[in-house]
């Protein structure tokens, strides 16, 4: 289940994980559409640059900048939350965003939950694999928590104060 | 002071409708009390031994009258008729239930004001100098930089879920009373040589598990970039901070491990991304929240009242509270004076309801109708007629404000400690009553003069203990509770690191320690030197052989079990409430 532009589709995307014993650089990678970890990528470079259909997925101790070179090439980005609290991802959206100019897919998943839609999907983020014990039907409203930022972010160019005239009582 | 706009009040009414749908959840069930915490936290929302506390912001520590009666309301509709004021300005109430909780902030928001990200691993509610606007050192008024980087702050999506905490604080004047150099950034706000305004900016200070002061990682950032400027900072952090360890996880320990000169490039790396993008503070934006600071209604008066100087003569317990509470003013025929909470019995920085409304009168009658919260835990009216100064200390006297002991010993910085809070290894709130009641004798304060004594129950440091001239810092050993001492600290214009004097002492000993501490300084001072410059100038030798020169008698009454305070009585009578459900 995957959450793009807030309704639930399906997802046509297989993430691999690597299992205990498996290493970066001889597992399997299998055919058709898969997100694989960045190490992965980064091993079996040669033989994965010619499959057009291939994802990558950053841990959030991975840098957007050891993508640099190829980050155009991917149709989808994804950032795996292994627990919520756990920010770096935000930056990492946010980088790839607005600092290496990436237009693809960019997927939050892991931990994700319906508290934290609002700023993922501000950072950058536009699907969403909301955990799996979660609703992800109720979790929608997550988005609809905030109708204004005051900050310029990946989705709002410009902070609150250059959107909007401020000064008016409510 | 600044006013919410029509954004500002819809941004805050969708927050508080997001945090009820929280707390229902979690009622339910559905949200699990891990993925709830950090949820409250960051709604100002903590659990604490016997109930749930809330810490609302009180941003830069200004407030209004009307706010002030809110907090009044507040004590006695969800709380037990007090609240705590903190220091980093804020005010706690500790006898909440989660229940209520979005109630309480429903009522802050009709008042503007908030509970956002006082807690939690986010950038915190930014502190600022506590006679901001009316300082005679005061080069530059901070509040509408702190009011533009609290909306900058507020909400933002990339920072809610930081390695840790995040403290800024700012001043404008010559003397730091904001505490600059020990907050994760520090900003002085000044004139470089061609008159520009702009920040000098320091970096990695903090107290807690490893006290560092801030280290300059710009001296002029203009004012226009401090935005982008701050941003880069927090993302550096953000990413690269420790997440492994939670005592080594602030920003000062990154800056420590990879040197300020690495860090300052790195900054400047992510700087280059957005310095003169949209984030770029515009003068229209200073513009309209400047005037939310402006004060034009001062009178032309003449720079002293001869009543009050006269009462001064003649009244010794008028000479010490002018001498102690009033501060100098920049306008003519104006002063700043500070409502002390340091009352003795009284746990350092708490107000009843009745105080608070006291207080909120008093600002309307004395001083515009605002009042400031100051890092040491009292209340300040800032615009006081120099004529009115009588009259406002005759109230002050009637609602227990009047203490003439600001920053005297009495004067004590403390945190909630064992009292209330889970983390604590020792109470703090207690020991500075026992303090309170041995050194209660305004003669010998008075001569023993300018001193600050901080009391922190655990290594989180949140009563400042190592800036403390006097710090106390309660630890554990083998589940009892024991007091470490330290001396030479200093909070300010330098910010100064304490030394420990040695072996740490029982609850029961403290206040005869303090007494010898006094003793040698009593001894060894010239003239008109402070405390803390006799410490200075001697090092601490002399203070640690006459400390444990003789064994430290125990002071019996505080070795009885009534003396604790929750168990005491009043104010605290109430059964024990669980909020563990």
């Amino acid at each position: 289940m995957l959450i793009k532009d807030k309704v639930i589709i399906t997802d046509d995307w297989t993430v691999l994980r690597l299992k205990e014993g498996e290493a970066a650089d001889s597992v399997l990678v299998p055919s058709g559409k898969v997100i694989v970890p960045l190490p992965v990528w980064n091993c079996q470079h040669e033989t994965l640059q010619a499959r057009p259909e291939l994802g990558v997925w950053l841990a959030s101790f991975e840098r957007v900048e050891d993508l640099q070179d190829d980050v155009h090439r991917f149709p989808v980005i994804a950032v795996d939350f292994h627990k919520f609290s756990d920010g770096r991802g935000y930056t990492l959206a946010y980088r790839l965003r607005k600092q290496l100019g990436y237009h693809g897919e960019l997927r939050a998943m892991g931990d994700i939950l319906q508290d934290q839609l609002f700023y993922l999907k501000r950072v950058g983020f536009d699907t969403f694999t909301v955990r799996a014990d979660k609703d992800a039907n109720a979790a929608l409203a997550g988005f609809e928590d905030f109708s204004q930022g005051y900050q310029a972010s990946a989705d709002i160019d410009s902070p609150l104060f250059r959107r909007e005239t401020r000064g008016e009582a409510a | 002071m600044y006013r919410y706009d029509k954004f500002d009040h819809q941004i805050m009414s969708e927050r508080i409708a997001q945090f009820r749908g929280q707390v229902q959840r979690r009622l339910s069930g559905e949200l699990k009390e891990d993925e709830f915490r950090v949820l409250r936290l960051q709604n100002g929302l903590y659990l604490q031994i016997h109930a749930y506390m809330m810490r609302i912001a009180v941003p830069y520590g200004m407030l209004s009258a009307a706010q002030m009666r809110v907090f009044a309301h507040i004590a006695r509709k969800y709380d037990r008729g007090y609240g705590h004021f903190t220091t980093r300005q804020n005010i706690q109430f500790n006898w909440l239930k989660l229940q209520e909780a979005p109630d309480v902030l429903a009522d802050l928001a009709t008042v503007e004001m908030h509970a956002n990200q006082t807690s939690g691993n986010c950038i915190r509610n930014i502190t600022s100098d506590e006679l901001a606007g009316v300082a005679q050192d005061e080069l530059i008024d901070p509040r509408p930089y702190a009011e533009i980087l609290r909306q900058w702050s507020t909400f933002h999506p990339e920072f809610a879920y930081l390695p840790r905490k995040f403290k800024f604080s700012i001043t404008g004047a010559a003397q730091d009373r904001a505490a600059i150099e020990i907050n994760d950034v520090g900003l002085q706000v000044l004139k470089n040589a061609q008159g520009e305004v702009g920040f000098r900016v320091l970096v990695g200070g903090g107290l807690g598990r490893t006290p560092i002061i801030g280290t300059e990682i710009s001296s002029f950032v203009p004012w226009q970039h401090i935005i982008t400027y701050a941003e880069s900072i927090v993302r550096v952090y953000n990413e690269y901070g420790r997440r492994d360890n939670l005592y080594k996880a602030r920003i000062k320990i990154l800056v420590k491990a990879i040197g300020i000169e690495e860090f300052r490039r790195q900054v400047e790396e992510e700087w280059q991304f957005s310095k003169d993008g949209p984030s770029t503070v515009t003068q229209a934006e200073l513009d309209r929240v400047a005037a939310c600071f402006s004060v034009s209604d001062y009178e032309a008066l003449p720079s002293e009242d001869a009543a009050v100087a006269t009462l001064q003569r003649d009244n010794k317990a008028f000479f010490n509270w002018l001498k102690r509470n009033v501060k100098p003013h920049k306008v003519s025929g104006y002063a700043a004076v500070e409502l002390s909470l340091k009352q003795g019995g009284a746990a350092p920085g708490d107000a009843s309801a009745e105080q608070m409304d006291a207080a909120a009168d008093m600002a309307d009658k004395f001083s515009f109708g605002e009042l400031r919260v100051t890092h040491m835990q009292n209340l300040v009216l800032a615009d006081v007629k120099q004529s009115d100064l009588i009259a406002l200390w005759e109230a002050a006297k009637v609602h227990g404000f009047a203490t003439p002991n600001i920053g005297l010993l009495t004067d004590i910085i403390c945190c909630p400690g064992g009292d209330f809070c889970t983390l604590a290894n020792a109470r703090s709130i207690t020991l500075a009553k026992a303090v309170d009641e041995r050194f209660d004798n305004i003669d010998y304060l008075q001569d023993i003069g300018e001193i600050d004594l901080n009391l922190s129950g655990c290594v989180n440091a949140c009563g400042h203990h190592h800036v403390g001239h006097i710090g106390i810092l309660g630890v554990d050993k083998s589940g009892k509770e024991w007091y470490q001492v330290s001396i030479g600290g200093s909070k300010g214009s330098p910010a100064k690191i304490g030394k420990i004097i040695g072996r740490s002492f029982s609850f029961a000993q403290i206040p005869e320690v303090i007494s010898r501490l006094l003793h040698v300084y009593v001894e060894q001072r010239f003239a008109a030197e402070r405390f803390i410059d006799t410490v200075r100038r001697i090092g601490l030798d002399a203070f640690v052989e006459y400390v444990y020169a003789t064994p430290v008698p125990e002071d019996e009454k505080l070795l009885l079990p009534d003396y604790d305070l929750i168990q005491a009585g009043t104010p605290y009578e109430t059964p024990y409430y669980s909020p563990r459900f």
